[in-house]
């Protein structure tokens, strides 16, 4: 075989090979490399809200076309306008009729937020190798995990169900809530956005959640104590800050913009 | 093969490895099927690639046929295509799913599938000096995931109404509407779902690859010492990375559109005087999301062919690649550039000329560090002690194709000119040949080089230069004809053309390429026989046939599970250390210390000494 026989070393840099340049195991750079992957698909779909946006009148731009004596005071639902998120996004679970602007999305950002300080918290007792601590703190997240998507399941309900007052359309029809197809709160793709992105950030809370139950059994078992590091618990714990800061730039765009 | 059994079988014993023991207590299936040797999942995806190149193939020649014959009747077809072929004429729904579905196969599933899967899986861990890939187990994932969307694909090609037929850039409204055409049926929907599938395989290589590069280079093997086959990989598994989970997201957009009832890319349309509900969407947007991922996607077809091009030059002129940091910069610089230029696709969409300017200029400078790779290339091999090996003459003829269709590409790229070459054969010759051609010339040059590596045997040069000469000559004569024809304004896509007087003059012109066509196709089963039949019969290769110097040739002539039966190599100096002046022999392999090469180092390369 060609394997020679030296006495002389080769380069032993950061960047010499035999090594880990970043300092971070295979699998760890696995996940960055995933998100950053991941970030480009919801790019693109906040892209595409972005476009789909900019060619829809605001309701201001609405009214200023119109003659002075047609315009309306009030904000109303319609298809000519993109809707102000406000006057969809006000309703909360217990009180109907309310009219409290954001307040029911703040607090799922609040739960979701809560859970990131969880889930660091997991993390740093894993590095600790604290196994009932890791225990705690991954139930927490997944509590709060959880009570995200059960926030959001009430959120879509009420989004499809609609309220009384409803739109009228043209031909003096009304339709309440919104689907796929027909939204009350203004053009169809209003909803149509706020289903798919919301829904395939869902899906990634989802399979965060699922995530860590798995990483949660493996912690009763004692599987990652035997392994001699936590080191699953930190890549499902960079997972699920990135779903979190997804989560940041949605709200951003849904509500807030 | 007994003298090279008797050596593996002594590195064995005194082995101080736990990695090859193993091998020979794996069932079939874990070694062959479900295998997680990334060099048995190498030949699942060299194999799977020639199994879509010859599908794909297939499509063309039926589509050249009527093209180059538009009066002829073809009823010897009809046993074999049903009611795709009546009274001998070609169903023009069936000519639009032909174009397209030969598209598809060709770019997704041979040329980013069947080349990145094969080479950056066979060559990564074999030239950083690694047992294997980092996952292994992500790895045969891939395959997998790739497998389903192939059966998905092929699935789509038995349909009643056919696979997808609204071309392989499947642009909405046409794709999006299943009541436009019998393609944007059933066709459409098993596309969308294959490549969405074929995506996921995808990010399972590509992050793999990457990590890999990064983590696992052997003691000695920094970034500015790895082979530029290496260097391409990576860079192509960069682009994928990026690039395709933007289809991604364009495809389950489409899907919900075609499925579902919303309106992402579709505005006011009525099909057949009925008036649909879709409402406020833009067409335009899928365009920009689909070219995204697709101009990139073309720099995924190409890069790999770079670095394997770069290698077989190289070694087979037995001279340093020339300019060696600039080859890395050149194609990090196309890298980096492939993700601005999308909009250049898209000149006569109705955007913003002061736009288009901005995406020209930049399409533009794409050809300075194109200019830099190929003056490299030409200067490595000038007053060469070159070997005209099969995969150097493919290497070289890779070279002549990427001028010949990157000259073309500066045309193109001009926004003014795009106005009129758009949609006509112009452009299909332009990327058949810098992306199709030089491509496939890269990954045959590819196949022959490695071959050795992968069967332990070679292949026969003879077939092998008969195979070379008929494609490289068909090539041109396929394509050239096809500038001519773009010029005078003679559009793609059509499936009648003989209605319009100004065509009519390229009948001849139009045989003679589908002549040239059929017999590149009917050449390419030279390359299977010699390719099978060498797999089983063909000449015991030796450890390092090529006399090279990448890691990969000091393995056993077959390398078993973790590649290398003792410790793994160490690496002393760069890979291209051919004809140096003083030195025994014309190549240093890059794990030989400089301790031993006293006589021709250079004077900076005592201090390693």
């Amino acid at each position: 075989m060609s394997q020679t026989t030296t006495f002389e070393q080769p380069k032993t840099g950061t960047w010499d090979g035999g090594n880990e340049p970043f300092k971070a195991s295979y699998g760890k750079l696995m996940m960055w490399f995933f998100l950053l992957s991941d970030a480009f698909t919801f790019g693109a779909f906040l892209t595409t809200y972005g476009l789909a946006r900019h060619r829809h009148r605001s309701f201001e731009e609405a009214q200023a076309l119109l003659p002075e004596a047609q315009r309306l005071q009030e904000f109303e639902f319609s298809t000519q306008w993109w809707p102000i998120p406000e006057k969809v996004f006000n309703a909360f679970p217990g009180f109907h009729g309310v009219d409290w602007p954001l307040a029911f999305v703040a607090l799922m950002t609040m739960i979701l937020i809560l859970s990131s300080v969880t889930m660091v918290l997991a993390v740093e007792a894993g590095h600790r190798m604290d196994k009932k601590d890791v225990q705690k703190w991954l139930l927490w997240t997944i509590l709060f995990g959880s009570m995200f998507l059960g926030c959001q399941a009430w959120e879509w309900t009420h989004f499809i169900a609609g309220d009384e007052t409803g739109m009228t359309l043209a031909d003096g029809s009304k339709i309440y809530g919104a689907n796929l197809i027909v939204n009350q709160y203004g053009p169809p793709l209003f909803a149509d956005l706020f289903f798919f992105i919301t829904g395939f950030h869902g899906t990634h809370v989802l399979s965060g959640v699922v995530l860590l139950i798995l990483i949660f059994i493996n912690t009763v078992n004692g599987v990652y104590h035997r392994r001699g590091h936590y080191e699953m618990v930190e890549k499902v714990g960079l997972y699920w800050h990135f779903v979190d800061l997804v989560w940041v730039f949605v709200f951003t765009f849904f509500y807030l913009v | 093969m007994s003298s090279t059994d008797i050596s593996l079988h002594n590195d064995v014993h005194s082995g101080h490895d736990e990695h090859h023991d193993d091998h020979h207590d794996q069932s079939f299936i874990e070694k062959y099927i479900f295998s997680q040797d990334h060099k048995v999942i190498a030949k699942q995806f060299l194999f799977a690639g020639i199994f879509w190149a010859i599908i794909g193939g297939t499509l063309s020649s039926l589509f050249r046929m009527q093209l180059g014959f538009p009066e002829a009747t073809f009823t010897f077809l009809e046993p074999l295509l049903g009611k795709w072929v009546e009274g001998g004429k070609l169903d023009p729904n069936f000519y639009l799913a032909l174009v397209t579905m030969h598209g598809t196969i060709m770019v997704f599933f041979v040329l980013t599938a069947g080349l990145s899967g094969t080479f950056s899986n066979f060559l990564i861990p074999l030239q950083l000096g690694a047992r294997d890939m980092a996952s292994g187990f992500m790895n045969m994932l891939s395959f997998w995931f790739f497998f389903i969307a192939s059966i998905i694909m092929f699935y789509s090609l038995f349909l009643e109404t056919g696979p997808a037929a609204g071309g392989w850039t499947v642009y909405p409204p046409l794709s999006a509407l299943p009541q436009a055409i019998p393609g944007s049926g059933a066709g459409m929907t098993l596309w969308l779902v294959s490549m969405a599938i074929f995506i996921v395989s995808q990010l399972l290589g590509g992050v793999n690859y990457i990590t890999t590069v990064i983590n696992l280079r052997t003691r000695g093997m920094s970034m500015a010492k790895m082979p530029l086959t290496i260097w391409a990989f990576f860079l192509t598994a960069v682009l994928g990375l990026l690039a395709f989970p933007v289809l991604f997201s364009a495809a389950l957009l489409l899907i919900f559109d075609r499925s579902f009832g919303t309106s992402f890319f579709l505005s006011d349309i009525y099909v057949a005087g009925e008036a649909l509900t879709h409402t406020g969407g833009s067409p335009i947007l899928f365009q920009h999301l689909f070219w995204f991922l697709g101009h990139p996607e073309v720099y995924i077809v190409i890069l790999p062919t770079f670095g394997i091009v770069s290698e077989v030059i190289s070694t087979c002129a037995r001279k340093p690649i020339f300019g060696y940091r600039a080859m890395i910069g050149s194609m990090l610089g196309i890298a980096l550039l492939s993700f601005v230029v999308w909009a250049h696709h898209m000149f006569v969409s109705g955007m913003n000329p002061f736009l288009g300017s901005v995406f020209m200029f930049l399409t533009l400078i794409i050809a300075v560090p194109s200019a830099v790779k190929v003056f490299n290339w030409i200067a490595t091999i000038w007053r060469g002690n070159i070997n005209f090996t099969p995969a150097m003459l493919y290497s070289i003829a890779f070279v002549s194709l990427f001028i010949s269709g990157g000259v073309t590409g500066i045309i193109l790229g001009n926004s003014a000119l795009d106005i009129q070459l758009h949609d006509t054969y112009f452009v299909v010759a332009h990327f058949h040949l810098v992306m199709g051609s030089a491509a496939f010339f890269g990954m045959f040059a590819g196949v022959y080089h490695w071959f050795p590596k992968m069967f332990g045997r070679m292949m026969d040069e003879k077939l092998g230069y008969v195979h070379f000469w008929i494609t490289f000559i068909c090539a041109y004569l396929i394509f050239m004809p096809m500038h001519y024809m773009g010029i005078a304004g003679f559009p793609r896509r059509y499936y009648t053309w003989t209605g319009f007087d100004t065509f009519s003059t390229f009948l001849d012109m139009n045989s003679f390429i589908t002549i040239a066509a059929i017999v590149v196709f009917v050449g390419q089963f030279i390359f299977l026989f010699n390719f099978f039949y060498s797999i089983f019969r063909g000449r015991r290769a030796t450890e390092n046939p090529w006399k090279s110097n990448t890691l990969e040739w000091t393995t056993p002539v077959n390398p078993g599970h973790g590649n290398w039966p003792g410790p793994l190599p160490v690496v002393y100096r760069w890979p291209y250390d051919y004809s140096k002046p003083g030195a025994q022999e014309d190549f240093i392999p890059q794990n030989v210390p400089f301790s031993q090469t006293a006589s021709s180092n250079l004077p900076h390369e005592r201090d390693f000494e």
